[in-house]
């Protein structure tokens, strides 16, 4: 079964989505992320999808899902490269996902969640407090 | 049934074409829709005749008068000939009607000339002829107004081609001067262009500057905040500025949620804010 890759860079993850999505895909990538957010104990998760083309109201609620989720593990996500038709589409269907950082490209993107990273990271002794692993899709 | 039907007046229309021409280009001359300076004595009098000989033709090929039979297609064809290019020198509507009305009334007087005695046969002669000659009539006003529709259209299409530049104010900062009445059509060509150049260029920060529209009403409220939106989307940020005092006020009046969007009283206070956003800065130069 095909699934989206998801990288760990340090502290972040990194998923890039190259094929186009359809509903078991991003269920899988959901579930997976949750996994390996808890798993790894990442604060920041960047998703590119500059290559995706086409998208519709479920894909649009799946990325509103994942940010609500990751927020409820405490990471951020940041959703890069957005096409022009994708935004617009979003938008028409009512989806403007409030709850998620948008950049440019990657590499603004990882701008971003460092700068926002060094500003709520200050105190990080101690063991990596990955607990709560059952915090399933918030519905 | 009248369509299938001889009209009666196929010889009489041959036989009298000269008597009927004069006349007619009289009746033409005398008229209120007159216009000698736009068109010539000579020049009317050269479409009077080529008309009157097509007419005439036709009228042979397919005597019961039903224009839209391929025998008319000649006539027609002039007739849209004529309507386009009156239209242009600039005759009103009426005026490029009058030329084909204007023939009734030499027609009427030719059909009384010639068969005085049977009053029935007059009259039958003279109302299939009126119909005729208001369905010739009516062909050139349609034929008119299509001609200026395309005109509109085709302004309405060179508008949304020039109203719409996306300019780079500075590096990373993008501008859209917003020019005239925004409806749907044209806010999603500008919605488009926006983002198009967003991508290309990686400009982080995009003033959309209303200046120039008018009135703003929800819809087009709702328009701006899309686009706005749609840009967040991808990772830009939007102000919009130079929203003027009565459109302040109509989209308080409205109940509009402008949201989170920024916005600045002019151009200038939006590219200040995008500069500092940028971390950059306008300094006087010392000398």
């Amino acid at each position: 079964m095909e699934r989206i890759p998801i990288l760990k860079m340090g502290p972040y993850l990194l998923v890039t989505i190259q094929v186009d999505m359809h509903d078991r895909l991003a269920m899988t990538l959901q579930d997976d992320l949750t996994e390996r957010i808890s798993k790894t104990g990442s604060r920041g998760v960047l998703i590119d999808i500059s290559a995706l083309e086409m998208v519709d109201s479920f894909i649009g609620r799946m990325f509103a899902n994942m940010a609500a989720i990751a927020r409820v593990l405490d990471a951020e996500i940041v959703v890069v490269g957005m096409q022009p038709a994708v935004a617009i589409t979003l938008v028409e269907l009512g989806l403007s996902l409030p709850g998620i950082r948008t950049a440019l490209d990657v590499e603004r993107g990882m701008a971003m969640l460092g700068k926002s990273l060094a500003a709520s990271t200050l105190p990080t002794p101690g063991d990596d407090g990955s607990g709560e692993g059952d915090a399933g899709p918030a519905e | 049934m009248s369509a299938h039907s001889d009209l009666g007046i196929t010889k009489l229309v041959s036989a009298r074409q000269q008597e009927l021409l004069n006349g007619w280009i009289e009746a033409q001359l005398q008229s209120t829709n007159a216009r000698p300076d736009l068109i010539s004595r000579a020049r009317l009098e050269e479409q009077s005749r080529e008309f009157l000989q097509l007419f005439s033709r036709a009228l042979d090929r397919n005597p019961s008068g039903d224009i839209r039979d391929s025998a008319w297609d000649d006539v027609r064809a002039f007739l849209e000939d004529l309507s386009r290019s009156r239209g242009t020198s600039g005759f009103s509507p009426s005026q490029t009607a009058a030329f084909v009305f204007s023939m009734k009334e030499p027609i009427f007087r030719a059909i009384r000339d010639t068969n005085g005695t049977a009053p029935e046969q007059q009259f039958e002669q003279v109302w299939k002829t009126t119909e005729l000659i208001d369905r010739l009539g009516l062909f050139t006003t349609e034929v008119f107004q299509k001609g200026r529709e395309q005109v509109i259209q085709r302004q309405q299409q060179e508008m949304l081609e020039l109203s719409t530049p996306v300019v780079k104010l500075w590096d990373g900062v993008l501008a859209l001067p917003m020019i005239g009445t925004l409806d749907s059509a044209r806010t999603q060509v500008v919605m488009e262009s926006l983002l198009q150049r967003i991508v290309e260029t990686g400009a982080e920060v995009a003033i959309i500057d209303i200046t120039g529209v008018p009135t703003v009403d929800t819809l087009v409220a709702q328009h701006l905040i899309k686009t706005v939106t749609a840009a967040r989307l991808m990772g830009a940020d939007c102000i919009i500025s130079g929203i003027r005092p009565q459109i302040a006020q109509t989209i308080v009046h409205l109940g509009v949620e402008l949201g989170d969007v920024v916005t600045k009283a002019t151009l200038a206070d939006a590219f200040y804010m995008a500069l500092q956003r940028r971390n950059l800065t306008v300094t006087r130069v010392r000398r």
